[in-house]
C-alpha cells in the first residue's frame, strides 16, 4: 500500500510518499516559506505553495519511482494550523483525489507529529511530550484517543523563549547556529536567581516566570547572563518536571518528544537525565522530522487508510483549530 | 544515617515524578517516607530551594489539615535538611484503580471527595494536583494523599484548578463513565460550601480551559 501525503498547515508545503513495509519513506520533498521580515504572512504563503506545489507534488513522485495511478491513497492535513496555507493543500488533494479517483484521507496535524515519532523509534505507546512553536502539551493514547495529561497554562514554551529573547534585545535572530539566544546567553551564568517556578499539577506557566523576569531585568540592576541561565532553569526544569509527573501519572516507558523547540541541547540533556533515572526509552524525534514534512502526513494517513477511513472530497473541510483529542486513534492500542 | 530513625527496613514503595516513597516502621508505626530526591536535571541552589520549600509547606499543610479532622495521613517527623516527611501509612486502592475496576459504581466515593475538596477549600488549602491516583480508599472511606503541590489559597482560581485537574484527569483516564462520577464529585461538593459557591467554581473552571489549550471552545464563544 502507498500513500501520498500533503502538509500546508505553516511555513512548510510538504509531499510525502509512503509505504506500508521497509524502507517506509519512498519520498520526502518539501518547499519551504521564509518571510522576508517577521511572522509568517499568509497571502505570502498562500503564493509561494501555490507556484511551489505542482513541482513538489512531481518531484515527490519521481523521487518514490512511481506514477500516481500507483498510490492508493491521498492524505492531507485539514488542521490545526493557518486557514490560508490549509486550505491550498486541501484544495490540491481534493482535486487529485477526484481527479485520479483515490480516497482522500483527513489527518490531523498533531496526530502526524507523533506517529512519525512513534515509526521512527518503533515505539509502541509513549507518553508523547509535544513543544513546537504554538504547543506545549504532554499526552498520551487512552481509551482510543490523544488524551491530554498536561500543558501550558498560558504560552508555551517556544513563544515564551522567543518574547523573553526578544525583550531582552537578543533577537532576532532567535536561533543561532541552533542555539536559541536565551541558551546562548545562559552559557555565561553562574548565580541562580530566585524568580517564580510554577507548576500546578500536570501543567505549567510561563506568564509569571516572563513578568518577573522583565521586571528584574528592567531595574538595571542585574546581571544578564545570570538572567537568562535562571529563567532557562527554571522553564526547562518545569517542562522536565511535567513530563515526569505524565510517566509516573499513566506508568509509560517510552516518551516520545516531538517539535521543533526541543532541538535545544540543554533541555535535551535534563530530559535525557530524567529519562535514565527512571529508566524510560527516550526518543527525540531528529529535527529533520521534528519540524513540518509530509511524510508525517502520509504515514498517518495510511495508518488510517487501513482502518477503512476516508473523507468525502466535499466534505474535507479545513479545521484550523482541530484540537489532538479530538481524533479517533483507531490504530493503535 | 537516616536509617536510625526506623524500627524496620525501608522497602521503597513508588518512585514517584518528585519524591520517593518508602514503607517502614518507625516508632512502631505503620510509616509512610517521603523524600524529595535531588534532579539531576536542575540547578543545584533551584533544587535545594524547591525540594525544601515544598517538603516545609507539605507538612504544615498535612498537620493542619489533620487538626481540622479531615482524613489525610498523619504526619509523624520532618526533616528539611533532607527534604524528608514520615507519615501514616494508608493502606488500600487508590480511586484511579478502583474506577478502572469498577467503572461507574464507585460515585460514592466521588461524592465523599467532593465533600472532602469543599472542607479543604474552607480551610483555605487547594491541592494542587487533585487527581484519582491521588485519593486512596480504605475502610470504605476516602483519604486524600500527596499535598507535594497543595499551598494556602482562597483564591477561586486556585480552587476552580483543583476542580479543573480533577475533571481532567476523570476525562482522561476515565472517560467512558465521566458523567455519573463529575455528578456524584459536585453533590458531594455542593453539600458543603453550596449551590451557589459551586457554580461560581464551575464558571471559573470553564474560563481556565478556555485559556491554553482550549481555544476551540475559545473560538466558538468568541463567534456567537
Amino acid at each position: 500500500m502507498i500513500v501520498l501525503g500533503i502538509e500546508s498547515s505553516a511555513h512548510t508545503f510538504g509531499v510525502g510518499v509512503v509505504k506500508d513495509e521497509e524502507p517506509y519513506i519512498l519520498a520526502d520533498v518539501r518547499s519551504v516559506y521564509t518571510p522576508k521580515s517577521g511572522g509568517i504572512h499568509p497571502k505570502e504563503a498562500v503564493s509561494y505553495f501555490i507556484e511551489k506545489a505542482p513541482d513538489t507534488i512531481v518531484k515527490a513522485l519521481d523521487e518514490a519511482g512511481i506514477a500516481i495511478d500507483k498510490v492508493d491513497a491521498i492524505a492531507v492535513t485539514l488542521g490545526p494550523g493557518l486557514g490560508p496555507c490549509l486550505r491550498v493543500g486541501a484544495t490540491i488533494a481534493r482535486a487529485l483525489a477526484t481527479y485520479y479517483g483515490k480516497p482522500l484521507i483527513p489527518v490531523n496535524h498533531a496526530v502526524a507529529h507523533v506517529e512519525i515519532g512513534k515509526l521512527i523509534f518503533r515505539f509502541k505507546d509513549p507518553l508523547v511530550v509535544y513543544l513546537s512553536g504554538g504547543n506545549t502539551l504532554i499526552t498520551s493514547l487512552s481509551e482510543g484517543r490523544y488524551r491530554i495529561f498536561g500543558e501550558t497554562l498560558d504560552i508555551s514554551l517556544g513563544n515564551f523563549l522567543d518574547t523573553l529573547a526578544r525583550e531582552l534585545r537578543l533577537a532576532p535572530p532567535y536561533v543561532v547556529s541552533g542555539l536559541h539566544q536565551i541558551d546562548r546567553c545562559a552559557q555565561e551564568g553562574r548565580n541562580f536567581l530566585d524568580l517564580p517556578y510554577v507548576v500546578k499539577g500536570q501543567d505549567v506557566s510561563f506568564s509569571g516566570l516572563l513578568t518577573a523576569a522583565l521586571k528584574l531585568y528592567k531595574t538595571g540592576k542585574v546581571n544578564l547572563p545570570d538572567l537568562c541561565y535562571s529563567v532557562r532553569e527554571i522553564a526547562y526544569s518545569a517542562i522536565v518536571e511535567i513530563s515526569e509527573r505524565g510517566l509516573a501519572h499513566t506508568g509509560k516507558k517510552e516518551m516520545l518528544v516531538v517539535g521543533g523547540v526541543a532541538s535545544s541541547p540543554v533541555l535535551r540533556s535534563k530530559l535525557e537525565a530524567m529519562a535514565s533515572v527512571r529508566n524510560v526509552n527516550l526518543g527525540i524525534v531528529p529535527p529533520k522530522y521534528a519540524v513540518d514534512n509530509g511524510v508525517m502526513i502520509a504515514w498517518t494517513g495510511l495508518l488510517m487508510f487501513k482502518h477503512n477511513i476516508s473523507v468525502r472530497p466535499e466534505e474535507a473541510y479545513v479545521k484550523q483549530r482541530w484540537k489532538i483529542d479530538q481524533v479517533d486513534i483507531l490504530w493503535a492500542t | 544515617m537516616i536509617k536510625s530513625i526506623f524500627c524496620g527496613p525501608l522497602k521503597l514503595i513508588a518512585l514517584g515524578a518528585e519524591a520517593a516513597l518508602y514503607r517502614t516502621c518507625f516508632e512502631d508505626l505503620d510509616a509512610l517516607v517521603k523524600v524529595r530526591l535531588p534532579k539531576p536535571y536542575r540547578d543545584p541552589t533551584l533544587d535545594k530551594m524547591l525540594r525544601s520549600r515544598r517538603t516545609e509547606l507539605e507538612g504544615k499543610i498535612l498537620a493542619e489539615l489533620r487538626l481540622k479532622g479531615l482524613k489525610v495521613p498523619a504526619l509523624y517527623y520532618v526533616n528539611l535538611e533532607n527534604a524528608l516527611l514520615i507519615m501514616e501509612f494508608i493502606e488500600g486502592l487508590t480511586l484511579r484503580d478502583l474506577v478502572f475496576m469498577k467503572g461507574g459504581q464507585v460515585t460514592k466515593y466521588f461524592k465523599y471527595w467532593g465533600v472532602f475538596t469543599a472542607l479543604m477549600h474552607e480551610t483555605g488549602i487547594v491541592h494542587g494536583d487533585l487527581t484519582t491516583s491521588n485519593v486512596i480508599v480504605k475502610d470504605e472511606e476516602i483519604y486524600v494523599v500527596d499535598f507535594g503541590l497543595a499551598k494556602y489559597s482562597n483564591k477561586v482560581e486556585d480552587r476552580a484548578t483543583d476542580i479543573h485537574l480533577m475533571i481532567r484527569a476523570v476525562e482522561s483516564t476515565h472517560y467512558t463513565v465521566k458523567e455519573a462520577l463529575l455528578k456524584a464529585f459536585s453533590e458531594g461538593y455542593k453539600e458543603v460550601l453550596g449551590e451557589q459557591t459551586f457554580k461560581e467554581l464551575l464558571e471559573k473552571v470553564k474560563e481556565i480551559r478556555m485559556r491554553g489549550r482550549y481555544v476551540e471552545e475559545r473560538r466558538m464563544r468568541k463567534n456567537i
